[in-house]
């Protein structure tokens, strides 16, 4: 009969209208600035600097190689280089940066930055919450602002940070063994110059033995 | 105790009109009854547009308008807050009349709109001893201003200058000149068996009670059917879905008040739901009792509390069939007013007759409720019948 199917329809409108107030798993909304969706673990939004340690001037992993401003398309990193040299993690002199500034008016998102640093030092961020009523000041990071722990990289994207991390123990360690050969094979010269300085100077037949244990590698 | 609630509104007219000498008291009289008018019924209307968007989205599973509350503070009032910063808006906003538009209609079009509408509200009656002009043709009144709506609506859509505009005026005069007819038809039964043409009269024929339950015309076969068309026909002459035809935004962007902007979008706006007020006043007045309860036991509530309960309930059902109906098509919306609403309405005024001449018993009942069932049997499927769907063929494009 006539009228039939709109009281089905209004039936169905009625059951979604009463059930969005009964149960919550209706309601897909999310209700943004107080509750906020998990992120996806590639989420990227703008770059920012990692550091070691505690301090972040101390530990910053960038050594002002200038890849990155060279590389990134809209030209939003400036650069200026140190004229002294800091103590980087495997103890070697490096330059660091004296301003590193990224304007993320600018910026494009593009990761490239992250692809071409070989020093695994700048990476992305997810924060996206940046809006500012400053739209010069606000939108430029500086060093202060763009450094950040690697820990909470670590947090962040646990993956891409455990890679980060594996490639730097590799570095370390690699420059490790090659410190401790380095040390070993002085030691080993040492001692054979001694050896040969002995027999050279040999009036004793008996000289007193090399110690067999080399002292132990200068670790940084 | 509960009389003296009822009655305070009546009471403090009266007082205040007692300060003033006596040759000015019926122009103050008239002056705060219109202030009373202008201040709660476009209250209800921005309660009301919250409301809308609210129960659309539940509807549609979503929270819907939640944010703005209390500036400054963190009460957000379920978002019931929203009407105000959108109000702000309407009015900030440039006010653009298109070049070519003849700026004098274009002007007076909302006006005009917005005056028959509040003309309206002088007869309806909104609780007991409070209508605000008894006027013995009331009804007739009702209906006259009524009419008035389309002028508005043509002027608005034949001014702009724009073929939308004047696509969705046109939709306007033919949708609602068609669904007048069983409108007023769907009326006249009310004024046969009550006898008279004022609204007073009318909500008074229905404040009695047996076995505790009013005597509500929708409660007899006729005015059931009387008020489902009443019903049908104000939808239709609210502009409202499924037959919101005029202003198809999907179609014709806004119809008649596409060229408006600001504040007189916001008249336009104002003006067509007060209209939808205005007339689900009068259905409430004609069929649901107007200001009195359903049941005796419950006469202690006061009757404008009444009135308006049964407006928010009504609205409700409007902005619930607006969730739940698409839009008809023109063909679709003229076959069903003058095929099946017309007719019926027809039957429905015979039927009234032979309630008002046979014997109130159990008879009148069967014999009634009879013959309308076999009319809404037999043109229901006279509707549907007619509708042939095949592929559609397209002549040109192939």
């Amino acid at each position: 009969m006539l009228g039939e199917q709109i009281i089905k329809g209004m039936a169905v409108t009625a059951k979604n209208f009463f059930g969005s107030y009964v149960s919550k798993e209706r309601l897909t909304t999310v209700q943004y600035p107080e509750e906020h969706l998990a992120q996806k673990e590639n989420t990227r939004q703008f770059p920012f600097l990692v550091y070691d340690g505690d301090d972040w001037e101390k530990g910053l992993r960038c050594v002002a190689c200038q890849i990155c401003e060279k590389e990134c398309p809209p030209k939003c990193i400036y650069i200026v280089k140190s004229k002294d040299k800091k103590p980087d993690y495997k103890g070697q002199p490096q330059l660091y940066p004296l301003i590193f500034d990224i304007d993320i008016s600018v910026c494009m998102s593009c990761q490239i930055c992250v692809e071409v640093c070989p020093f695994e030092s700048i990476k992305m961020d997810t924060k996206f919450e940046l809006s500012t009523d400053d739209r010069f000041g606000g939108l430029l990071l500086t060093k202060d602002k763009l450094a950040k722990s690697n820990s909470y990289y670590q947090k962040m994207h646990p993956q891409d940070a455990a890679e980060s991390d594996a490639v730097i123990a590799g570095e370390k360690a690699k420059a490790e063994a090659k410190a401790k050969a380095v040390a070993e094979a002085k030691t080993r010269a040492d001692a054979e110059a001694k050896a040969k300085a002995a027999a050279a100077a040999a009036t004793a037949p008996i000289a007193t033995p090399a110690p067999t244990t080399p002292p132990p590698a200068k670790l940084i | 105790m509960f009389d003296k609630l009822d009655q305070i509104f009546v009471t403090v007219l009266h007082w205040l009109v007692s300060f003033v000498p006596e040759g000015l008291r019926p122009v103050v009289s008239a002056m705060l009854c219109i202030a009373f008018v202008m201040a709660v019924f476009p209250g209800v209307f921005a309660i009301t547009t919250v409301l809308e968007r609210k129960i659309l989205g539940r509807i549609q599973n979503r929270y819907g308008p939640n944010r703005v509350g209390i500036p400054f503070t963190k009460i957000r009032l379920c978002g019931f807050g929203q009407f105000i910063p959108d109000g702000i808006k309407s009015l900030t906003k440039e006010d653009i009349v298109p070049r070519a538009a003849d700026k004098v209609v274009h002007f007076l079009a909302p006006v005009v709109m917005l005056m028959p509408v509040l003309l309206a509200y002088a007869v309806l009656p909104f609780g007991r001893n409070m209508t605000i002009t008894d006027y013995d043709a009331g009804l007739l009144f009702f209906f006259a201003v009524g009419g008035a709506v389309e002028v508005s609506v043509f002027m608005a859509g034949w001014s702009s200058r724009n073929k939308y505009s004047l696509l969705g005026a046109m939709r306007a005069i033919a949708q609602m000149v068609s669904y007048e007819i069983p409108l007023i038809l769907s009326a006249v039964t009310v004024v046969m068996v009550v006898g008279s043409l004022n609204l007073s009269e009318i909500v008074k024929h229905q404040n009695n009670y047996t076995f505790g339950i009013a005597h509500w015309h929708v409660f007899t076969p006729w005015g059931l059917v009387g008020f489902a068309l009443f019903f049908i026909a104000s939808l239709a002459e609210s502009n409202r879905t499924p037959f919101d035809l005029p202003e198809a935004e999907s179609e014709i962007i806004a119809g008649y008040f596409t060229e408006y902007s600001g504040f007189k979008f916001a008249l336009f706006f104002l003006g067509e739901y007060l209209g939808m007020f205005a007339i689900i006043g009068l259905g409430i007045t004609l069929f649901l009792g107007g200001w009195t309860s359903p049941v005796s036991f419950l006469t202690w509530i006061p009757s404008y509390v009444w009135f308006l309960s049964k407006l928010m309930a009504i609205v409700f059902v409007f902005i619930w069939i607006r969730g739940t109906l698409p839009r008809l098509r023109m063909d679709q919306l003229m076959n069903f007013a003058w095929k099946f609403m017309l007719p019926l309405a027809l039957i429905n005024i015979l039927v009234a007759g032979i309630w008002h001449y046979m014997a109130a018993d159990w008879p009148r009942w069967l014999v009634c409720s009879a013959i309308i069932f076999g009319a809404y049997a037999i043109l229901g499927r006279g509707l549907m019948q007619n509708q042939n769907f095949s592929k559609r063929i397209y002549r040109y494009a192939e």
